[in-house]
């Protein structure tokens, strides 16, 4: 079950497998780690690999779909919306946070 | 120019311009909640073979857009009850006390919420529908962080992974295919690994977005903490389209592919939810929880209809209870959570024993809560009770008594977990004897009425039975197929 290296790359299934690869690394980074910003990060790995997937799929040996390349630039925008947005709303956590963290401490040590 | 694109560009042009208005921008649902209201019953009514190819581009790379039997219900009732919900907002804007910018944000995720729940309803395009699904999710994700952020963050992180999982579904789905349009799959689907594996994953994803049991984790946590006119929105529509999308997935476009067992691993799941959520929310002693753990309770009954339907050769009984169940669900679910957050801004509580000496107070929101409990429980005349009654006639007819249990089982457990929340307005005030003066203030006026015309509406559709099993027949995947004829070019 040997493929010459050049069947593979002509067919896409390079890309493919480490598009599967690229996933699986994303998702066992997601359960793993529990920072919100670790976990958006670990999406973002999950999402890369699906687009590789996709992309890498629809390359055939003679000529290139579109199609697979139309829906995967849609994809991206996508992604890079939510990421925005999901980032955005880890940052207003942490600024909560901090902005709660300091009268915590105030009350619990009173100024000199 | 058709509703069936109107729809999709109204809501967006009303997103836009809410932004841009500012704290002004809430006026316009005056505007938005009539004209999408007449737009939502122009679709009802359209003929049977209604579509819509957009930017008259053809299959496969154009896009479909189709006014199928699901589709009319769902824009219908989405219409009624984000119209209803917004003029509910407009009286009583959605803010956290020293948070008054946050009632200005809550206008443009409506209308976004509201653009891509009809663009989902109505697309038949998979990946379109991840796009929807995206714009939902947004929405329904930026509404709940206006109650926790905390718990948005959590509700964001599963939502998107639900999507990416989705997403790789889809992505089989074109690498085996080259097409992702649910009609065109339907005639092409076979039943081998690569479609199994792209369906799998589509529908764990989905699972995840409709919160069904076992993946409804996030759910109770974001209904419960956001204000009331968000957690509306997010029970009545945002489960709502993650169902809609599994409905096409597993009876239209892979409808040759998937067994009676997988079938029944839905139908079972959604027993489990059914019986897990009415548990849970028996539970609960603050009302929000109750009314959100009755969502993961109803959700259920939606995926337990699925072997129903794929269980018979005539299945338009168990169609059209699995449709309106979650029309009625959306009304009632949207009215009753509308009632809770009046009822506990009038108690400045928000336990269910603080309830008492409500009925008094404010029986306008009273009637609402307690006719929302009538359709939800499926007690007659109501909407809850159509879809419950089409549901059980279809499960005794196929033997198929587990099921019938299930559905007769959690509308007594409703009844339990609904009627304690009821009966506690009507106990007396805990102290204060028979005078509800000190009860906080009397409210009337829009924000009264909003939810008691969703009530009630949960409760016409118990008149309107036949008709609207007319409608929920329309193109459905299991009715003599009617060539689609797009819309010519203007």
């Amino acid at each position: 079950m040997d493929l010459p290296l050049p069947v593979l790359l002509s067919t896409g299934h390079l890309y493919a497998v480490t598009g599967a690869a690229l996933v699986g690394l994303g998702l066992y980074a997601f359960i793993t780690l529990r920072h919100p910003l670790r976990q958006l990060l670990a999406v973002n790995v999950v999402g890369a690999g699906i687009f590789l997937i996709l992309g890498g799929l629809g390359r055939g040996p003679d000529a290139t779909d579109p199609f697979p390349q139309a829906l995967v630039i849609t994809g991206i925008v996508v992604a890079v919306a939510l990421t925005a947005f999901g980032a955005a709303m880890i940052v207003r956590q942490a600024q909560t946070r901090a902005a709660a963290k300091p009268a915590a401490d105030d009350n619990e040590n009173p100024a000199p | 120019m058709s509703p069936l694109d109107l729809l999709m560009a109204a809501p967006l042009g009303f997103m836009a311009a809410a932004l841009m208005l500012g704290p002004s921008g809430r006026w316009l649902i005056l505007l938005a909640a009539p004209l999408m209201a007449g737009l939502a019953l122009w679709l009802a009514l359209l003929p049977p073979d209604a579509a819509y190819l957009v930017g008259q581009w053809d299959l496969p790379l154009g896009i479909l857009l189709r006014a199928d039997g699901v589709a009319r219900l769902m824009i219908l009732a989405t219409a009624l009850v984000i119209g209803a919900v917004g003029l509910h907002a407009l009286a009583e804007p959605p803010e956290k006390p020293g948070h008054a910018a946050q009632a200005e944000t809550f206008w443009p995720l409506v209308y976004l919420m509201w653009a891509g729940a009809n663009a989902g309803f109505l697309t038949t395009d998979l990946f379109n529908l991840y796009v929807t699904l995206e714009m939902v999710s947004l929405a329904a994700v930026a509404l709940a962080a206006m109650g926790s952020l905390a718990a948005a963050l959590r509700y964001f992180m599963i939502a998107l992974l639900g999507s990416l999982a989705y997403l790789l579904g889809v992505a089989l789905t074109v690498a085996r295919y080259d097409t992702v349009d649910v009609i065109l799959l339907a005639q092409v689907a076979e039943a081998d690994l690569a479609t199994l594996l792209a369906l799998g994953l589509m529908t764990a994803g989905l699972l995840i977005k409709a919160a069904l049991f076992p993946m409804h984790g996030w759910l109770p946590p974001a209904h419960a903490a956001a204000p009331a006119p968000a957690s509306a929105l997010l029970s009545a529509i945002a489960v709502k389209l993650g169902f809609v999308i599994l409905v096409r997935l597993w009876f239209e476009a892979f409808a040759a592919v998937t067994g009676p067992a997988a079938l029944h691993v839905l139908g079972g799941l959604g027993a489990a939810a059914v019986i897990y959520g009415s548990i849970q929310a028996m539970r609960q002693d603050r009302l929000k929880p109750l009314v959100a753990y009755s969502t993961v309770a109803q959700v259920g009954y939606l995926f337990l209809a699925f072997p129903l339907v794929a269980g018979t050769v005539e299945p338009s009984g168990a169609w059209a209870g699995m449709t309106l169940h979650g029309v009625a669900h959306m009304l009632a679910k949207a009215a009753m959570f509308l009632a809770a957050g009046l009822m506990l801004k009038a108690v400045a509580g928000d336990r269910i024993a603080d309830l008492g000496g409500l009925a008094q107070a404010m029986p306008l929101t009273v009637t609402a809560f307690g006719l929302a409990v009538v359709s939800l429980m499926g007690l007659p005349p109501s909407g809850g009770f159509t879809a419950k009654f089409l549901l059980l006639s279809a499960a005794i007819e196929q033997g198929a008594f587990l099921y019938a249990g299930v559905l007769v089982i959690g509308g007594l457990l409703a009844a339990v977990y609904l009627f304690r929340a009821l009966s506690a307005c009507f106990a007396p005030l805990a102290g204060a004897g028979p005078d509800t003066a000190s009860r906080g203030p009397v409210t009337g006026g829009v924000q009264a009425v909003a939810p008691l015309a969703l009530a009630g509406l949960a409760i016409v559709m118990g008149f309107a039975g036949t008709a609207l099993v007319d409608v929920s027949a329309i193109e459905a995947p299991w009715a003599t197929p009617t060539v689609i004829q797009p819309e010519a070019a203007p």
